[in-house]
């Protein structure tokens, strides 16, 4: 009978751990975002073609040239894109070199998407596999990443930049050393 | 005026419940029989008023009255009429009402038919019902009315969603509920046992029917779940160990071994401790698979109604109601007197392995299903899938199956292992040479090799006990016993041999080419455009031959929906005996030629005959039971009536 | 669980405004040549997440990127690669999230600790069945 009891009272006590450990997450924000892995790691080598006519293409070697800089992922059928595409010009007024990286996109959409919402990009390739995507940990569109002057990325922003992130991703690319 | 009087009913029905409570709690007092005779007719009234109050809300939708804020945004005057009284329990508020109203019709039940147990326990399990009850009427009263009104009453409705127009779709969720009720109801004869402290063979007869009736319907539940994860996803996958899935089948793994559990203390008054304890924590199991699922804390279930605030709300019930039941359990587990004694080397002792198996694999299912919420809590993000799942459960599940092939032709108290060497010994032989010839031969993986060898095993084990024995006198409910654990080989067949010899073909065909998979060979004939109710959808046409014989087509569809704008692969299933060729169409490539994906799943479809066969069995088990019940009370009375009988013509004669 | 499912397929369904307008990638509708190294890649997709859906595999989805993923996949396999070495390249960039087969870190040992401790646990139960034989006090989950 003593050992029954000591029993159900670890039961009382693994459920009220349980219930402790609802309560607890039932209050927290749900994280519905996947971090990349590769923040302070070197971008991995990569050669993408230009995705449209007026912009040259991007490689990893485009990424270590000394000059810290903002990797923007992007496609023209995404949606937030376009909501977050007059931020990325205060960016680039603000001196952010910003390079883009087009997902699963057609030169003539991508053109028509930078037509409409402003070109803030100095190069940018296109990921027709979203093969360098993969290859930093991103894991939608869009996401921007910080990546210093040795291409090695720092900081990671998922989602559309709003008015309010952009001071932010301003100062983590001081950081990085622009 | 409509819904204000299901509201009414509803209050009315919650203040009955509180009066159910009242009664049924003070009337194990001393001196409390004043009170105590009201607890019946208010379990009784309650279930006449839920009923008035589900009524209402069917007859609102049945109307479309979009006055009514849950009419409004789960229903439209567009829907066939099965739809829209379908739409009832379709969404949270509805679900919740039908919830307590088959409470409350349960409780009514018990209340009106059960004489079996001591009154003081009957009072117990009323008020104890009626504590559970009116956590779930607050619940809706205050956090989810389902009869509020809406200021302006729109012009139309907002659900005419085709995806959810879906027969099985209407009709699964209640059955599971129903399952979860039955589950709440053994809950409640549990504590009523406990604080009476009548934990005996009575109380589990009461009982079982209820545990019964309430693990068939789970376990139909989850067959028809899975069948229609593996039609409607497109990929053929039929279990993924999905936090939802998880959920349906934790209360599953309770109520099982607590079907076992209960078998054991009618007929043999042993095993009381497990009884009681399994008795909470299958209840408890279907709260927390409700709990994960509205409160949307694991991911998966981002799907809908998902809101912190009901989250919280039946976590307090799941923390009152479980914890509470388990401090009582804890204080009293002294007064739970040790049950009659039996041998490890028994039908009890191998009922006692199943128990602790299907316990560890419950703890392992849980234990996966919630350790990515508590690394969460930590920042650390993993994800647990089959990979864990199945070996990890199989540690438990293959030892386990062994004892079912040989558990029931066990003896109860105490068996020698002489009298049963030779079934032990062929079917141990069994298992080796299906293992050796397996490995041999097909050279599959371990866990599908020791699966398929279990189910010849189990198989022939689950067929034993009708060994020597009268078929035409052998009771109902070993018929049932029977044919549940061979419905069990029969599925662990499938899903083994589905998982070992599967063949999948991903191919881009233009139309004329042919495709081969396993012993099938399709032809792509056309693709063409057909249009629905409210969709369009390309169909392609494939004559299939199966073995060189022509035997079928198939015309499997990428269906668009216009209502909302969204894309389904509707699959074509091929149906033979031995499997199911599995079609689905995908999206036309740039050269012209059409994505198609093609699996051949041998015997995949015994899968879910098996739950079938399981709940039949389980059926037949109740049936069984709850005829011999009765009987028992038609003897009993006659028994009564002849005593009277006896009395007066001795009486007559002594005058 | 079928009426999540439902919802779930609902959520997962690409809405049609959404959609990207390029082709699949060369293998994430097609299988590759060898069957032994498609039988590995197929074993090995169904135990890697997709990151766009919620709790799919990327063997059981239509989502681009999981297509993305199959590619990657399976020409990483056609290359020579192991499953996992693979394995292990997606949760360098993904962490263990990416993963179903979690492996035994600091924060996963309980994982795999507690279906030993159940063992034991379960282990004793029947044990104090065997021992409580004969003996006037019973064991204790009777």
């Amino acid at each position: 009978m003593k050992r029954l009891r000591i029993f159900l009272w670890g039961l009382v006590g693994v459920a009220m751990f349980l219930f402790g450990l609802f309560a607890y997450q039932l209050t927290q924000p749900k994280d519905e975002f996947v971090e990349s892995a590769m923040i302070g790691e070197k971008i991995p080598p990569f050669d993408l073609r230009a995705a449209v006519e007026d912009r040259p293409g991007l490689a990893s070697a485009d990424l270590a040239n000394g000059q810290a800089k903002l990797v923007n992922i992007f496609a023209s059928w995404c949606v937030p894109c376009r909501a977050e595409a007059p931020h990325l010009e205060t960016l680039r007024e603000s001196g952010a070199e910003i390079v883009g990286v087009a997902i699963r996109d057609r030169p003539e959409d991508v053109a028509r998407f930078l037509a409409v919402y402003g070109n803030p990009f100095t190069r940018i390739g296109a990921d027709d596999i979203s093969e360098v995507q993969l290859s930093i940990g991103s894991s939608g569109v869009p996401e921007t990443f910080v990546v210093d002057g040795n291409g090695v990325i720092t900081y990671q922003h998922i989602g559309d930049i709003r008015a309010d992130d952009v001071p932010v991703i301003l100062e983590k690319l001081r950081e990085a050393g622009a | 005026m409509i819904a204000e009087f299901g509201l009414v009913a509803l209050w009315l029905a919650a203040a009955l419940a509180g009066l159910q409570l009242f009664a049924g709690f003070m009337g194990l007092r001393e001196g409390g029989e004043g009170i105590a005779v009201l607890a019946r007719p208010a379990a009784l009234v309650q279930a006449l008023l839920c009923g008035v109050s589900f009524f209402t809300l069917l007859w609102l939708f049945a109307r479309t009255d979009l006055s009514v804020a849950l009419v409004a945004s789960n229903s439209h005057s567009a829907k066939p009429l099965i739809f829209k009284l379908s739409g009832a329990w379709g969404n949270h508020e509805g679900s919740m009402l039908l919830w307590v109203t088959v409470m409350a019709l349960a409780g009514g039940l018990i209340a009106f038919i059960e004489r079996r147990l001591p009154e003081k326990t009957m009072l117990a399990t009323l008020g104890a019902q009626a504590f559970v009850a009116l956590g779930f009427y607050a619940f809706l009263l205050f956090s989810s009315n389902p009869f509020e009104r809406l200021a302006v009453a729109p012009v139309e409705g907002n659900g005419l969603n085709p995806l959810l127009q879906d027969i099985g779709l209407a009709f699964h969720p209640p059955t599971l509920y129903f399952g979860y009720v039955g589950l709440s109801v053994a809950f409640s004869f549990v504590v009523g046992a406990l604080l009476t402290r009548q934990v005996t063979p009575d109380f589990a007869r009461v009982m079982r029917p209820w545990v019964l009736g309430a693990w068939c319907l789970l376990t139909i539940g989850i067959t028809a779940g899975s069948y229609w994860a593996y039609y409607e996803l497109g990929w053929g996958g039929w279990w993924f160990w999905d936090p939802v899935e998880n959920a349906s089948l934790m209360p599953w793994l309770a109520a099982t071994a607590l079907l076992h559990s209960v078998s054991v203390l009618a007929a043999r008054d042993a095993l009381r401790a497990w009884t009681v304890m399994l008795g909470v924590v299958a209840f408890s199991m279907s709260m927390v698979g409700t709990f994960l699922v509205r409160s949307g804390i694991l991911t998966s279930v981002h799907a809908f109604a998902v809101d912190p605030e009901r989250g919280s709300f039946i976590l307090a019930l799941l923390a009152l109601n479980i914890g509470g039941a388990l401090a009582i359990f804890a204080t009293r587990a002294g007064t739970v007197a040790e049950g009659e004694r039996f041998s490890v080397f028994s039908r009890e002792g191998a009922l006692v392995i199943n128990n602790v198996a299907l316990s560890a694999i419950l703890g392992i299912v849980l234990l996966g299903t919630l350790y990515p919420l508590l690394t969460e809590a930590f920042d650390v993000r993993v994800s647990v899938g089959p990979p864990y799942f199945n070996p990890v459960g199989a540690i438990f599940l293959f030892p386990m199956l062994i004892v079912l092939a040989i558990g029931p032709i066990l003896r109860w108290r105490g068996d020698s292992f002489a009298r049963i060497r030779m079934p032990v010994l062929v079917l141990g032989g069994l298992l080796l040479v299906a293992m050796v010839a397996l490995w041999a031969i097909t050279g599959i993986g371990i866990l599908p090799l020791l699966g398929l060898a279990l189910a010849l095993v189990v198989a022939v084990g689950s067929i034993l006990p009708l060994r020597g024995r009268s078929v035409r006198r052998l009771p109902v409910a070993v018929w049932g016993m029977v044919i549940a654990h061979f419905g069990v080989a029969v599925t662990l067949f499938g899903m083994a041999s589905d998982t070992a010899f599967q063949q999948e073909r991903l191919v881009a065909a233009n139309i004329g080419d042919v495709v081969e998979v396993g012993p099938w060979t399709a032809q792509l004939e056309a693709v063409s455009p057909v249009a629905g109710p409210n969709w369009t959808a390309i169909e392609a046409r494939l004559s299939l031959r199966y073995e060189g014989q022509e035997v079928a087509e198939a015309n499997p569809q990428a269906r668009s929906f216009w209502s909302p704008p969204t894309e389904t692969s509707e699959v074509a299933l091929t149906t033979r005996w031995n499997g199911q060729l599995y079609t689905a169409l995908g999206n036309q490539a740039e050269d012209g030629r059409w994505q198609l994906r093609l699996w051949w799943k041998p015997f995949v479809t015994w899968i879910w005959y098996g739950g079938l066969l399981i709940a039949l069995g389980g059926a037949l088990a109740l049936v069984g039971r709850v005829v011999g019940d009765i009987r028992r009370r038609v003897a009993g009375r006659k028994i009564v009536d002849r005593k009277a009988d006896e009395a007066a013509i001795a009486a007559g004669s002594g005058s | 669980m079928k009426h999540l499912i439902a919802l779930l397929a609902l959520a997962l369904s690409t809405p049609l405004a959404a959609q990207d307008s390029l082709p699949p990638a060369p293998y994430a509708y097609n299988q590759l040549e060898d069957p032994a190294l498609e039988e590995q890649a197929r074993e090995l997709m169904l135990t890697l997440r997709c990151l766009k859906c919620q709790s799919q595999s990327i063997a059981d989805s239509d989502a681009p990127m999981a297509g993305d993923m199959r590619h990657q996949v399976r020409t990483r396999l056609a290359a020579g690669e192991t499953p996992d070495q693979i394995r292990l390249w997606l949760i360098e960039r993904y962490g263990d999230y990416v993963s179903y087969e979690p492996r035994v870190t600091a924060s996963t040992w309980p994982l795999f600790v507690i279906p030993f401790v159940l063992l034991l646990i379960a282990g004793l139960i029947i044990r104090g069945r065997l021992v409580a034989r004969g003996k006037p006090e019973g064991g204790a989950a009777g």
